[in-house]
């Protein structure tokens, strides 16, 4: 729990790893997709403040009490959301994994979600594997990316007949919540990977999953924004978008929230710090402290009440994974500062 | 081509010009020229007038068909500056690096280059991206019109003419042309780059040309960055 300005804000950080891409752990021949991985995750890192910035050997693999201290400790997590991507083509045990992330969870009960993912491409056997780690996991959401390379396969889309099956199987087991992060391969290249149109046609024939889509899509916020107005099962998870642009680019960062404003609302954006590429602590006291600023530049968005700050930092999240929510942080009384709609 | 000997000060010439046609390379995603995003990270002039062009992403994995894009045309770039007599463009520390360099070196076509991985050239995708460009000009444009007085809802009366001189106007016009879309004085200010008509829900189309900029903006702060904090070095201002 964050407490400002004598508010209470229950903070879900919808978007976390634990992963390992040391050497150690590089597939023999893939080394330098593995580095190349790891460096690019890196470079994100150099946009947060550089008080935060880390080593990239504490970076590659950090312990679990690094990761206990820099979300619960000083970060004012209350509940982190594991968000897995295998790369078992690159990483001998995966980059970052359900049964990885599961067994921390254990050790520290009531403080993750754990989320499971999958592959079209893993066919039927996918599909057994699924369930149980479903079951095993009690997961009730699943990240998926994309833009995996699966032998000679740069990756696949959501608009797939397979796809289609491990979304009815998801629906069976109860995950609920697929997260999507898009990539910047797949097949074929010559399309832009980045496209959301195919998460567009998942969630107009799966009605009853939501659909977070990671880093609101970048780099296709338009398209993205554009989506997200007819889709009403579709969220923006905010992970990069205050991680990437809060420190770094605050003019982008601020209009970047007016367009997700305008276009979606406070009720569905999610916040995600990201870890470990950025540190939750100064992101949500950040945001907690962030105003739309003034000016002519911004004249089109509207400020962000308290009650939108509450629900972006937790309240959202706890209600699509069903969290209990201490009476203190909830939006109880009406809010008295305009909310949502922008000037025109 | 034949080889021909320079004094230096012509070779210097030779590199301005070559410099100079290598601003005209757009990222065709960010819709910004890879010398002003610092995605050029050597080049050479020999006294021969062999140019010698290394480009860098801000990523190892930024997308393999735009990295492609701005390796080709910084080849055909370079290539038609008089003075040049061989060119090489070599993109570095990407994982596709081998496959686009050869391709582009060969000039075998996207589709050759990527054997089995692409099906099509990549002028639909260029095309898209070109009207998103469109997009975010017209709010560049705009914007500045409506600041400066100009009533929004008269926006659709205007022609590309009303609109005040300035890099904005000619920038937009450049992409509009590049598109084949009506880009004269007499054109309208606003129109829907898909179908090149004339816009009839203003309002809705402000509010994409809003979006598509920010979002253009907002994607090249993070690559400015991305590059910082790869390189180290600040990009050309």
């Amino acid at each position: 729990m964050y407490v400002k300005d004598g508010v209470k804000y229950f903070v879900v950080d919808g978007h976390t790893h634990f992963w390992d891409a040391s050497p150690a752990n590089w597939v023999a021949g893939q080394e330098e997709y593995a580095k190349g991985w790891i460096e690019c995750f890196h470079a994100y890192q150099s946009l947060g403040p550089a008080e935060t910035h880390w080593p990239i050997e504490k970076f590659q693999k950090y312990s679990e009490e690094q990761m206990m201290t820099d979300l619960f400790d000083e970060g004012h997590v209350d509940v982190a959301i594991f968000q897995p991507t295998n790369l078992r083509q690159w990483y001998t045990e995966g980059f970052n994994t359900t049964e990885t992330n599961g067994a921390l969870a254990e050790r520290h009960p009531g403080k993750f979600v754990v989320n499971t993912n999958w592959d079209p491409r893993d066919g039927e056997e996918g599909l057994k594997a699924l369930e149980e780690r479903a079951k095993r996991w009690g997961c009730v959401g699943a990240k998926l990316y994309t833009a995996e390379w699966k032998g000679d396969s740069r990756g696949w889309s959501l608009k797939s007949p397979e796809a289609a099956r491990y979304l009815e199987k998801c629906q069976e087991l109860g995950i609920r919540n697929i997260h999507i992060h898009k990539g910047p391969t797949i097949w074929p290249l010559d399309k832009d990977a980045f496209d959301v149109s195919d998460v567009d046609h998942a969630a107009t024939n799966f009605p009853e999953l939501n659909f977070i889509v990671e880093h609101v899509g970048l780099p296709r916020i338009e398209d993205f924004c554009f989506m997200a107005t007819q889709e009403p099962n579709v969220y923006a998870g905010l992970s990069v978008v205050v991680g990437g642009l809060m420190h770094a680019r605050p003019r982008f960062f601020a209009k970047v929230m007016g367009e997700l404003m305008f276009w979606l609302g406070e009720d569905r954006l999610v916040f995600g710090a990201d870890y470990a590429i950025w540190e939750p602590k100064w992101q949500v006291e950040g945001f907690v402290d962030w105003q739309m600023p003034d000016g002519e530049e911004f004249s089109d968005y509207a400020k962000l009440s308290v009650t939108a700050k509450k629900k972006i930092l937790g309240l959202n999240a706890a209600k699509l994974y069903d969290l209990k929510v201490p009476p203190e942080c909830d939006v109880d009384a009406p809010e008295v500062e305009p909310v949502g709609v922008p000037a025109s | 081509m034949t080889s021909v000997t320079r004094t230096p000060d012509q070779a210097a010439a030779v590199l301005a010009a070559v410099w100079s046609a290598l601003g005209a390379v757009l990222d065709p995603e960010l819709d910004e020229p890879l010398t002003h995003l610092g995605f050029v990270s050597h080049c050479l002039v020999t006294e021969e007038g062999e140019v010698r062009v290394r480009l860098r992403l801000p990523t190892y994995f930024c997308a393999p068909n735009f990295a492609y894009l701005m390796v080709a045309d910084s080849y055909d770039a370079v290539r038609a500056v008089p003075g040049v007599t061989s060119v090489s463009v070599k993109l570095e520390d990407h994982f596709a690096a081998a496959s686009i360099n050869d391709g582009v070196a060969r000039r075998s076509g996207f589709v050759d280059s990527f054997p089995g991985e692409a099906v099509s050239e990549l002028d639909d995708l260029r095309a898209d991206f070109l009207r998103r460009a469109v997009l975010a000009g017209t709010d560049r444009v705009c914007r500045a019109m409506i600041a400066a007085g100009v009533d929004r809802f008269s926006l659709t009366d205007l022609t590309l003419g009303d609109a005040p001189e300035g890099a904005d106007r000619e920038r937009l016009r450049s992409r509009r042309r590049e598109l084949g879309l009506p880009s004269g004085d007499s054109d309208p200010l606003v129109l829907d780059p898909a179908t090149g008509e004339v816009v009839t829900d203003l309002r809705a189309h402000l509010g994409l040309a809003r979006l598509t900029r920010v979002s253009q903006e907002a994607n090249s702060g993070v690559c400015r960055g991305m590059l910082l904090g790869r390189y180290g070095v600040k990009e050309e201002q």
